[in-house]
């Protein structure tokens, strides 16, 4: 049964055991534009909760997308590479980003639940 | 249907969407790549024969073709012409883009630059036979000194850019003379993009400083910001929402006291020059982008010229080479010793951007300072005169009187389905090149207008007068109208997207042919 | 005022419309120490004429080039600039227009870009090439932390002949941003074993062809050597014109080209503006700096150009773009663009040959006179002469006898009293042989 956390820079992630993914939202990619550019981490590569581990660009803008937690990338989306409107088509499923292991499954303790990342979106139009 | 490669080559008529075989409509004509053209035998210069002599490259000869098309002069001329024709310009007509600065550019510039005195002397050749070109450097720098009330100023920066870098490394160097550490600056929020990538190209780490409420720096956010690891501040004045900084003495004083130095973007020097000198608002460093406040042509992305005007406490540090008087006349330091010893290095090769040095000399020549006072006070009120024209069909996020250009945001666009966007997009279609859009980034949809002092009342008027019809179509709903434009241009909306997504950067003879394959 | 439209009446008018009494009060913001009631000390305005006259006299105080036998290199050269290419500049369309943020009203600047981008590419053998730089030399300090960026490597190792003012220019660079350079002397008698200063630390290693004392190179080698430790290669070209002649830098395996086009449709101007080209691999596109033109198509399918990858730039970026780089030489590359396309295939290869035809009949006049001798066995259109004493000397010699000799290595490298004998000599197709003769002579005469 996965559960799925929200950060408050928009990124999602569900967890599947000791395996997340991580992606960005809806509201996030809508605000971006067309995503025409992403650059995910490569397999083995060490994340740090709060750090820097994928970029998305649009055409107008350009965007760093933050680990959620810490843990170790487990796989890229290859397919973001090729295609990256996939990211604007379905941001909370195939748009998916990257994967990793969990390092410490208490650091996701402070992200957001669904109700309060609605909350969240709610509060920022 | 690949209209233009039909024009040319073999020729089939066909309509497709421009409604004409040829595919040209009227006087605006379609015009194919260099690349696109059959090329075998012809060429657009005489050569003369090379004289014998032995040939010295050996290996290093070149094999094969390089694959540039050969073109006669005719063809070349037409082909460059017909581009100008698809191209909206100062020339053209009002060229309201916020701090740009899009004035008039004098021909007697142009005339003056060309002079073989000016244009055809090398950079390297002894300074004894160049020095009517240090002269002009010397009095440019002089006109610079005396109009920013500043002590020195460095003259090789190629542009507005490079004058920041310029500014930062001098920083830096006066930090590290004294044995100081700092690695932050402080930018402020509506900062033009450049700033913040400056400070970092020096090492810097950035943190931005926030505006008011009345668009102006938040003194008491900033003096909380500022400590012992701040190197400088960089503001710009008049800042990016068009306003002048009412308390810059305040925010100089408590920079200063700080410990830190006060970099200000020249960018918006316009509204001032001539009446207000930068120095007695306490500013450490601004670079004059000579593109803008002093005419200098924009060339359709340069070349430009940023020489940086530097205090007391930061002239040492400025970069090389150094124009100075000497002995016999004019002399150029370009080794970092005696005057120019600690010099923080070199920006770019050879002096600086003399050819703009011309123009901008000439400019100043012909204005005066009596001119140059009138240029700030004509911007301010062509400005203000916009503001005060458009503030009930519009929306200024800031109470008046702005300096030399006028911010509107896009709540008067609430509900329309019209965006920023949209606006700029008509405006085309009405003959106007459209105002700055989304910058400065502290308000939503901003719509940023620098007429400059060269725009006529007429211009003005009928310009206010357009705005006002677009801002009252947008509010009757008139969605499509908008989405599509422009309809009367060269092109239509293009596809920004697709052009990041499949990169296509160059011409190639497989492009060529698959776009041949696809018709 | 020839350049203010407005008439007091006007002024008046548009005061009542803001609802102020005087242009003073909309510069209320102006602290009352910062006023200043009178025009600054500085002469009052003047007409054309007189504008002419003040600088017609100052630039009467300078030799042009073309005036004398002329000779200079280093980093800049004269060239014929067909008449039709400034004309074509001159066109307000072109001239007085803004960087194409509007594609749909300035397709014939985002055209004729890539146009240049498409004729850099080509001309250097590589993939892409970006819109314009400030420079050579700026554009080989950038192209040094492009190569740190791309490898996360921050030492760069660069060859002794190297342009000084690029290499200074780098290092400048290198002490502000945090990397460090491993500088190889100059030496213009024996080759340099860069191959064995790259490591695995190493981000790129930086040369130039042909280089400062004028000698042509193969740097296939040292391309594999620098890949073989995950390196890149830069190869920094001087003398653009030198590309119809020799192997260009993409066919020796470089992943980088930093280069001045100066040489192609712009005159000399003391220095500046000048063009930096730059030019990489397909792979490194998104960590190029610089403005970037791609093609794509309209609303109506029609094909068109916008500037492109415009995420990488400052204006999105900020403190992340790849280089804070944004006006940069727009109407000297067209100046190129023009220029290339009258000259064409032929005319490029044609020019090219001229050039070392003029270089190597100039050698051996001055190498027949005696106490001079030609250092390098092979070059383009530049030489290095070692002259029996200090060059700078004989260049002031000349000067008074009416020929600009060429360049003093010594007005470069200052510190470098073995190298105080060295003239840079470059020769290009505006040299005549009768110019030549009278060079040679005049040596003969001072020496």
């Amino acid at each position: 049964m996965s559960e799925i956390r929200y950060t408050k820079s928009h990124e999602w992630i569900r967890i599947d055991g000791d395996v997340a993914t991580v992606g960005i939202t809806a509201f996030a990619a809508e605000a971006l534009g067309d995503v025409v550019y992403v650059e995910v981490p490569t397999a083995g590569k060490a994340l740090a909760k709060g750090k820097e581990a994928a970029v998305v660009e649009s055409v107008k803008a350009a965007s760093e997308v933050y680990a959620p937690v810490s843990g170790t990338v487990v796989e890229g989306n290859q397919a973001l590479a090729d295609d990256p409107a996939l990211v604007n088509r379905d941001a909370a499923g195939d748009g998916w980003f990257f994967k990793l292991t969990i390092a410490d499954k208490g650091e996701l303790a402070d992200l957001l639940d669904q109700a309060a990342y609605d909350q969240l979106v709610a509060e920022s139009h | 249907m690949n209209e233009w490669s039909k024009a040319i080559g073999n020729f089939t008529a066909g309509t497709g969407t421009s409604g004409t075989y040829s595919g040209h409509r009227g006087l605006q004509i379609e015009e194919p790549l260099l690349f696109e053209r059959d090329s075998e035998g012809r060429c657009g210069v005489d050569l003369p024969e090379p004289p014998k002599a032995r040939n010295r490259l050996g290996a290093h000869a070149r094999k094969g073709k390089i694959g540039l098309p050969g073109i006669s002069e005719p063809e070349i001329v037409r082909h460059f012409t017909r581009l100008s024709q698809k191209n909206y310009a100062i020339d053209t007509g009002l060229y309201p883009l916020g701090s740009c600065t899009m004035k008039h550019n004098p021909r007697l510039n142009e005339k003056m630059a060309r002079l073989p005195g000016f244009a055809d002397i090398h950079p390297l050749q002894p300074v004894s036979t160049v020095q009517g070109a240090l002269a002009v450097i010397d009095q440019l720098a002089h006109w610079l000194k005396v109009l920013t009330g500043m002590p020195a100023v460095a003259m090789s920066p190629a542009a507005g850019a490079h004058g920041e870098l310029c500014g930062m490394m001098a920083i830096r160097a006066a930090h590290d003379a004294k044995g100081e550490r700092r690695n932050k600056v402080l930018v402020a929020e509506s900062a033009h993009g450049t700033n913040p990538a400056t400070a970092a190209a020096c090492g810097f780490t950035v943190e931005a400083v926030p505006a008011n409420e009345r668009g102006r720096v938040d003194l008491a956010a900033m003096k909380a910001q500022l400590g012992p690891d701040v190197a400088a501040v960089m503001l710009t004045n008049p800042n990016t929402c068009g306003l002048f900084e009412t308390e810059i003495r305040e925010i100089a004083d408590a920079v200063h006291a700080a410990g830190a130095y006060f970099y200000c973007d020249g960018a918006n020097f316009n509204a001032i020059v001539g009446r207000v000198r930068p120095a007695d608002l306490g500013v450490d460093v601004m670079h004059i982008n000579l593109h803008k406040t002093f005419s200098t042509p924009h060339g359709g992305g340069g070349p430009g010229a940023g020489p940086v005007v530097l205090a007391q406490s930061l002239a040492p540090f400025a970069p090389l080479p150094w124009v100075v008087h000497g002995k016999n006349g004019f002399e150029v330091l370009e080794k970092a010793e005696g005057a120019a010893s600690q010099a923080f290095g070199r920006l770019k090769g050879f002096h600086g951007q003399m050819g703009m040095f011309v123009r901008a000399l000439a400019y100043m020549m012909s204005h005066g300072a009596d001119g140059l006072r009138q240029v700030a006070s004509d911007a301010v009120l062509n400005a203000n005169y916009i503001l005060a024209s458009l503030k009930d069909d519009m929306t200024a996020p800031f109470e008046g009187p702005c300096m030399h250009e006028a911010l509107f945001d896009d709540r008067f666009l609430k509900d329309t389905g019209v965006t920023t966007l949209d606006i700029a997009k008509a405006l085309i279609d009405e003959g106007f090149h459209p105002m700055t859009m989304y910058f400065p980034l502290v308000v939503r949809g901003a719509l940023l207008i620098e007429p400059t002092e060269t725009e006529s009342k007429a211009t003005l008027d009928r310009f206010i007068g357009v705005l006002k019809a677009l801002a009252a179509e947008a509010r009757d709903g008139k969605v499509e109208k908008f989405r599509a434009a422009p309809v009367l241009t060269p092109r239509r909306r293009l596809d920004e997207t697709g052009a990041a997504r499949q990169p296509v950067l160059r011409w190639t003879p497989a492009g060529e042919a698959e776009r041949n394959a696809a018709e | 005022m020839r350049y203010l439209p407005l008439t007091e009446a006007e002024r008046q008018e548009m005061l009542a419309v803001i609802g102020v009494p005087s242009v003073d009060a909309l510069f209320r913001d102006v602290p009352k120490a910062a006023w200043r009631d009178a025009p600054f000390d500085l002469p009052p305005h003047q007409g054309e004429l007189q504008v002419e006259r003040a600088l017609a006299k100052l630039a009467g105080q300078n030799v042009p080039a073309g005036s004398v036998p002329s000779f200079l290199g280093a980093g800049a050269y004269r060239h014929h600039v067909p008449a039709t290419v400034d004309h074509m500049i001159q066109r307000g369309e072109f001239m007085t227009s803004y960087t194409p943020y509007q594609p749909e009203v300035t397709q014939g600047t985002l055209q004729y870009l890539f146009e240049f981008q498409t004729q850099v590419a080509l001309i250097t053998g590589m993939d892409v090439a970006n819109a314009s730089m400030y420079d050579g030399a700026s554009a080989t300090a950038e192209a040094v932390m492009m190569a740190n960026r791309i490898t996360r490597r921050t030492k760069a190792v660069i060859s002794g002949g190297l342009h000084p003012h690029y290499r200074e220019t780098t290092a400048t660079h290198a002490h502000f941003a945090g990397f460090t350079v491993e500088q190889f002397a100059p030496n213009p008698s024996a080759d340099e074993d860069l191959a064995a200063a790259i490591d695995d630390k190493t981000s790129c290693v930086v040369v130039q062809n042909p280089d400062f004392f004028g000698r042509v190179r193969d740097y296939s080698d040292l391309a594999a050597a620098a890949h073989a430790k995950g390196a890149l290669l830069v190869v920094v070209v001087n003398e653009i014109v030198s590309l119809g002649a020799i192997v260009p830098p993409g066919e020796m395996g470089a992943d980088i080209v930093a280069a001045e086009g100066q040489s192609i449709g712009n005159p000399l101007t003391f220095g500046g503006p000048h063009v930096g080209l730059f030019a990489t691999r397909e792979k490194y596109v998104r960590q190029m700096p610089g403005r970037l033109v791609g093609q794509t198509v309209d609303a109506d399918g029609r094909r068109g150009w916008v500037l492109t990858l415009s995420t990488r730039e400052q204006h999105i970026r900020r403190e992340k773009a790849t280089s804070n780089i944004c006006t940069n030489s727009g109407l000297c590359a067209l100046a190129f663009t023009i220029h290339m396309s009258l000259l064409g295939e032929t005319g490029f290869t044609g020019l090219a040959a001229l050039n070392h035809a003029h270089a190597s009949l100039l050698a051996d006049k001055l190498a027949a006179v005696p106490g001079v001798s030609v250092l390098n066995d092979g070059f383009f259109n530049e030489f290095t002469l070692a002259l029996p004493k200090p060059a700078a000397e004989v260049v002031e010699a000349l000067v008074a006898k009416d020929v600009l000799a060429g360049v003093p290595v010594s007005r470069l490298y200052p510190d470098r009293p073995e190298l105080a004998n060295l003239l840079l000599v470059a020769a290009t197709e505006t040299n005549t042989e009768a110019d030549m003769d009278e060079f040679a002579a005049k040596l003969r005469e001072v020496l």
